[in-house]
This record gives C-alpha cells, sequence and structure tokens, in this order.
C-alpha cells in the first residue's frame, strides 16, 4: 500500500467517498477524451472501487507482478474506464498517460489488458470469464500455500453466462475461501432490468446453493462496503465469498441514474458541465422519480 | 481425485468395436506395444516432467481416464484438477492459474476443448499470452460411431486462425514425448493435438532435434512430396514404401507444427520435388492443407492436392472402416498419391 492510501486515516469514509468522486470525475474525462464509454456501469461501482483500492487490496505499485499481492479481476472490463484513474493515482503508472486514453497505440482500451497496463491482473471485457480466471489465481495460491485472496467484480447482467455457474460450482466444491466475488447489482443491463431481459434473483439463494457464504449490502455506504470487506475470512479451506452490492447504475448523476441510455454514451456541452458539478458537490439521496 | 482402476477400461471403450486395434493388456498395435502408445503416456510423461517441474498442474473435464490423465493424478495428486464436465471453465481457470506461475496442461476430447473452448483459448490463454497447453485428444474421426459431436475435422482451422497461438499434432507416442517435454517452457499459448491414442509407431525413440515450426524429413524422394500430420504421418510413410515398390520416389515431411508452419521445407518441396500431396484427419479446408497452400501461392507451380474430409460431417461407423472409407489409411494415401503423379 502507498502513503495514498485509506488506511490509517482519522475518517476514512470521508477519504474515500473523495476517491469514489474523483473515480466518477474521471470517468466522465475520459470518456470525453474517447468520445464514448461506459458510464453508468462505472459510476455504479466507484464506492466499490475507491474501498477496495484505498483501504482493503494488498499491492505494491512499484511491483506490480509481486507474487504475494492480492489478485483483482474486473469481468465486467467495460468499467476499466473508473480502474485506470485510480492505478495511475496509485503510482502503477504516469498519470498523464490517461490524456490520451484510448487513442491509437494508447495502452487504455475501453476493457482492461493486462500486457499494456501495470496493475490489471487479467485482461477481460468477454462477460462470463472472471469468476473462471479468479477461481485459478485462487487455487494456484492455495498450491503455492501463498495467502493471497482472489477478487473478481461481476457485473449483474453477466450472471446470465452460463460459465459464472461452471466457476460457482467448481469454487464450491474445491471449498476456495480465498475466492472473493464481488457482484455489481445495478439492476440493468443492456437491453432493460435484468429481471425482464433474464433474471438473474435470487442471487444470494442460488450462489448458497452452490456453496458459497453470501452477503448483500448497499454498494453505495462506504461503512458497509468496509465493514463487509473487513469481515471477510483469510484465505484456506472453506466457503468461497460473495458480496452482492446493491447499486444504482449512473449513480451521481440525476439523469443517468437508473436509466437505459448511459450504459455507453457521450456527453457534450452543458450536459457535460452539469454531470460534472452535479458530481463534484457529492452524491445526494436517490432520485426516487428514476427508480 | 484420480478415478478408481477398477471397472472397464474407459480409455479402450472410448475407441469403440473396433477389432483391428481392439487392445488387450499384452496387445500390440502393428507391431507397437500397447504401453507404448500416445493413449497410455500422456499422464506418465506429465508425471515425469512434474517430478522436477513444481510449475506443471494438469486439469480434464471428467476423462481422467480416456486421456489417462489419471497416471498423473495418481502420482501428483494435490497438482491435478478435475473440472467436472466443464471445459469453459477449466481452460478459463488454467489461463489465471498460468496467470500466478503455474504451467497448466488440461485435456479434454479435441471437440470439446478445442471447438467449445476456442473463445477461451483465443481470449484467455493466447491474447495474454499465457502458458496454457491444450491437449485435444481423440481429435478427427477417431472416435468413430459416438458421432459428429464427438468428432474434430474443424479444430486445426480454428486453433490456426488465434494469433500467437502454436498449434502442434503427435504423430505418435515418442513425439507426443518430444512435444510435451518441449512445451514446458515454450513461450505463450499452445494447442497439442492427438489422434485416438493407438497411433503406431513412427519413431523408435523420442525425437532428440524435435523443433516447434520445424519439419521433420522421415523420408526423401524426388517425384512427390507427402506432406502429413498427425495420425496420417504413418498411414503416408507406409504408402511411400508401396509408391516406391513401382518406382515413385516419394519424400515424407511430418508437418508436426501446424502454426508457425515450416514454410522453408515447403518451398524446398517445391523445388526439389515434382508434386506436393498434403494428407490430414481434418477437413480439407481450414487445416494443414490450406495452410501448405497458402505458402503455395507465392512458388513457381507444382501438382498440388488436398487429402482429408473434403468438407463433409463424417458417417458413423468403427475408426478403421471409417479410415478405410475416407482414404485416410496407406491404401487411400496411395491412391490419391498415384493419381496426383499421373495428372
Amino acid at each position: 500500500m502507498t502513503a495514498d492510501s485509506g488506511k490509517g486515516h482519522n475518517a476514512p469514509e470521508a477519504f474515500l467517498a473523495e476517491k469514489a468522486k474523483f473515480i466518477r470525475l474521471e470517468t466522465l474525462r475520459l470518456t470525453r477524451i474517447a468520445g464514448a464509454g461506459h458510464y453508468s456501469s462505472t459510476l455504479s461501482a466507484a464506492e466499490l472501487f475507491a474501498a477496495l483500492y484505498y483501504a482493503h487490496l494488498r499491492y505494491d505499485p512499484a511491483d506490480p507482478k509481486w507474487r504475494d499481492r492480492d489478485r483483482f479481476v474486473l469481468s465486467k472490463g467495460h468499467a476499466a474506464i473508473g480502474l485506470y484513474p485510480v492505478l495511475a493515482d496509485l503510482g502503477f503508472f504516469e498519470k498523464a498517460l490517461l490524456d490520451n486514453f484510448t487513442r491509437l497505440g494508447s495502452p487504455f482500451g475501453d476493457h482492461p489488458d493486462m500486457k499494456k497496463v501495470p496493475g490489471i491482473d487479467f485482461s477481460s471485457g468477454s462477460l462470463g470469464h472472471g469468476l473462471s480466471v479468479a477461481f485459478g489465481m485462487a487455487l494456484a495460491g492455495r498450491m503455492q500455500k501463498r495467502d493471497y485472496r482472489a477478487y473478481c467484480m461481476l457485473g449483474d447482467g453477466e450472471l446470465n453466462e452460463g460459465q459464472i455457474w461452471e466457476a460457482a460450482m467448481a469454487a464450491g466444491h474445491y471449498r476456495l475461501q480465498g475466492l472473493i466475488a464481488i457482484v455489481d447489482r445495478n439492476q440493468l443491463s443492456i437491453d432493460g432490468p435484468t429481471e425482464k431481459v433474464m433474471s438473474v434473483e435470487p442471487i444470494e439463494d442460488r450462489f448458497r446453493s452452490f456453496g458459497w457464504d453470501v452477503r448483500r449490502i448497499d454498494g453505495h455506504d462506504l461503512t458497509a462496503i468496509m465493514q463487509t470487506l473487513g469481515s471477510l475470512r483469510p484465505a484456506g479451506d472453506g466457503k468461497p465469498q460473495m458480496i452482492v452490492a446493491d447499486t444504482v447504475k449512473g449513480r451521481g448523476v440525476k439523469f443517468m441514474e437508473l436509466s437505459l441510455d448511459w450504459h455507453v454514451g457521450n456527453l457534450v456541452g452543458e450536459d457535460y458541465d452539469d454531470a460534472w458539478r452535479e458530481i463534484e458537490a457529492g452524491l445526494k439521496p436517490l432520485h426516487k422519480e428514476s427508480v | 481425485m484420480a478415478s478408481s482402476e477398477t471397472g472397464q477400461d474407459q480409455s479402450t471403450l472410448f475407441r469403440g468395436n473396433d477389432d483391428e486395434l481392439r487392445l488387450k493388456d499384452s496387445a500390440s498395435v502393428r507391431g507397437t506395444p500397447a504401453k507404448a502408445l500416445p493413449a497410455f503416456i500422456l499422464g506418465e510423461e506429465l508425471a515425469d516432467l512434474a517430478d522436477h517441474d513444481e510449475r506443471i498442474v494438469v486439469a480434464t473435464a471428467d476423462l481422467a481416464n480416456s486421456s489417462r490423465t489419471r497416471d498423473f493424478a495418481a502420482r501428483h495428486p494435490s497438482r491435478f484438477i478435475d473440472f467436472g464436465i466443464a471445459e469453459r471453465n477449466m481452460i478459463t481457470a488454467a489461463a489465471g492459474m498460468a496467470s500466478c506461475g503455474m504451467i497448466p496442461y488440461v485435456a479434454s476430447f479435441a471437440s470439446f476443448c478445442a471447438i467449445m473452448g476456442a473463445e477461451a483459448i483465443r481470449t484467455d490463454c493466447a491474447y495474454p499470452r499465457m502458458p496454457v497447453r491444450v491437449i485435444g485428444h481423440h481429435s478427427g474421426i477417431s472416435m468413430g460411431f459416438y458421432g459428429t459431436s464427438h468428432h474434430s475435422t474443424e479444430d486445426l482451422g480454428m486453433m490456426r486462425t488465434i494469433a500467437e497461438l502454436t498449434v502442434v499434432c503427435a504423430a505418435d507416442a515418442n513425439q507426443l514425448r518430444a512435444i510435451l517435454r518441449a512445451s514446458v517452457d515454450h513461450p505463450g499459448a499452445m494447442y497439442i493435438r492427438l489422434g485416438r491414442g493407438r497411433d503406431p509407431e513412427v519413431y523408435s525413440e523420442v525425437p532428440v532435434d524435435f523443433r516447434f515450426g520445424k519439419a521433420t524429413m522421415l523420408r526423401d524422394g524426388s517425384d512427390l512430396t507427402i506432406i502429413a500430420t498427425g495420425s496420417q504421418v504413418h498411414a503416408s510413410l507406409v504408402a511411400a514404401d508401396a509408391l516406391a515398390e513401382h518406382g515413385t520416389a516419394v519424400r515424407v515431411l511430418d508437418m508436426h507444427t501446424i502454426k508457425p508452419l515450416d514454410a522453408d521445407a515447403i518451398r524446398a518441396a517445391v523445388h526439389q520435388t515434382g508434386a506436393i500431396l498434403t494428407v490430414e484427419e481434418h477437413n480439407i479446408m481450414g487445416g494443414l492443407g490450406s495452410a501448405v497452400a497458402e505458402v503455395l501461392v507465392h512458388e513457381p507451380r507444382v501438382p498440388f492436392r488436398r487429402h482429408g474430409i473434403i468438407d463433409e460431417y463424417a458417417l458413423i461407423g468403427p475408426p478403421a472402416a471409417l479410415y478405410a472409407h475416407y482414404g485416410l489409411d496407406a491404401a487411400g494415401v496411395a491412391k490419391v498419391a498415384r493419381a496426383l503423379i499421373q495428372g
């Protein structure tokens, strides 16, 4: 961990809230450079990214391949735009590199590439693969008698993919306690609410029946996130662990919250400035009318 | 995690009711002792390698008997993973393990690991350059009467279009040993294609000069070059012997590595022999024949023919009967070669 980490801060939640704000603002800035990007599924994960990277995961920016680091697989690779700024902020690479985001030859695409971006533990983009990858990482750790844990952030729509359930079954069977899955339960996939397109609920019951330990929390409540991350058990033999984080797609920008129109988009003109100001002002209670 | 030794031998059952090649413990296939056949050495060779290399892990998808990876499981149980019937999870999880310093060898029927698993091989293994070795056994039509779902006559075509993936076929047990030994520290991902596991001996000992991407000339001649891979190397050698009796001098190249392809050996064959015939247990579209054709378009024109399955789904039948039907045996290869030379 670096000096910029949240650990040891007197008010870690306030520090993490500032980092979540930073992630949202960078998502706006980088999307404008690219001309299009995945806003809303990144905004839903901002608090999760902040808590994981500034207060929880074990890593060393000076040694991105450190063998005992925790692994983080962003299975919902389309939220990489929210992870790159964090890695830059932590010192994995020069912040200025992001100014050329997605331009010809940039290391940074809409989906993350482990060969090009220090700090990315595995490439992703094709949904349904990440839980298998993290399973393999946790299994390798157990074979090598290392105590790192392997984290995987999943989208909720991604749970439609069959391979997720192959990996879920294997993790339960092999009792990989060092495997941690976090579901960004933001309710929407591209074509609409998950429960209309292809229902994923009851997520907790489904994973429990596959042998997982499952907790469900408010994925924007930093106190709850920190408490839950802090209560995770160490790597070892036992149930794989899942956190279902209830979130709001597009959280932090009123006209994006639970809107179907901003999965991929590009803010221009006043819309960009309005969204920027709204994020800078901090999270407001959820806009009920958009639910 | 190893399967029971009791009961019927699955590795025999999955080869079908094929009287010609039915094995008993003491039996042999056309002179090759049973215990020296590819089907029986895969797990053993990997276990030998793992004795000296802690990075090696082996996985299967509920086919530990059929692939004899059970022999690895018996010796290294903590480094053997049975994924159950979940090939995609197996391949992707292997990539995750590889990213943490392991060298996984994952095996299943070629139809399931290569065709079903193609996206996982492309996206999770080849593109991130993970040292995953996917072993597709029972490729081609060697599953016989189990039918098209279990045949794999498209895998070379699919694997060959994946950038940075090494694609290699084993002709017999000794070559398989050489491939496995050379694979351990080879960079990037690899697809290793095995036949039915009953392939008779081509190499009398483990070839010490084996190199990925470097074809092996098994026999020289000036009238025709047969470029064969995998199960068809032995058939082509026997065909070459038959042709020699009638005065035709045949060069036989074992093109074990389909990618990267040994273009130099193909160009030499064009300039030094009169015609080129490719032979593969695969659709003639997309596999070895197509790969060779891609080299030949840049060379002076010579008589050329691709021999294999001609873009169709194979009939139901015992493997030996299918090989005879499709001309994928010595007699069939010799017949096609004669027709090519006689124009």
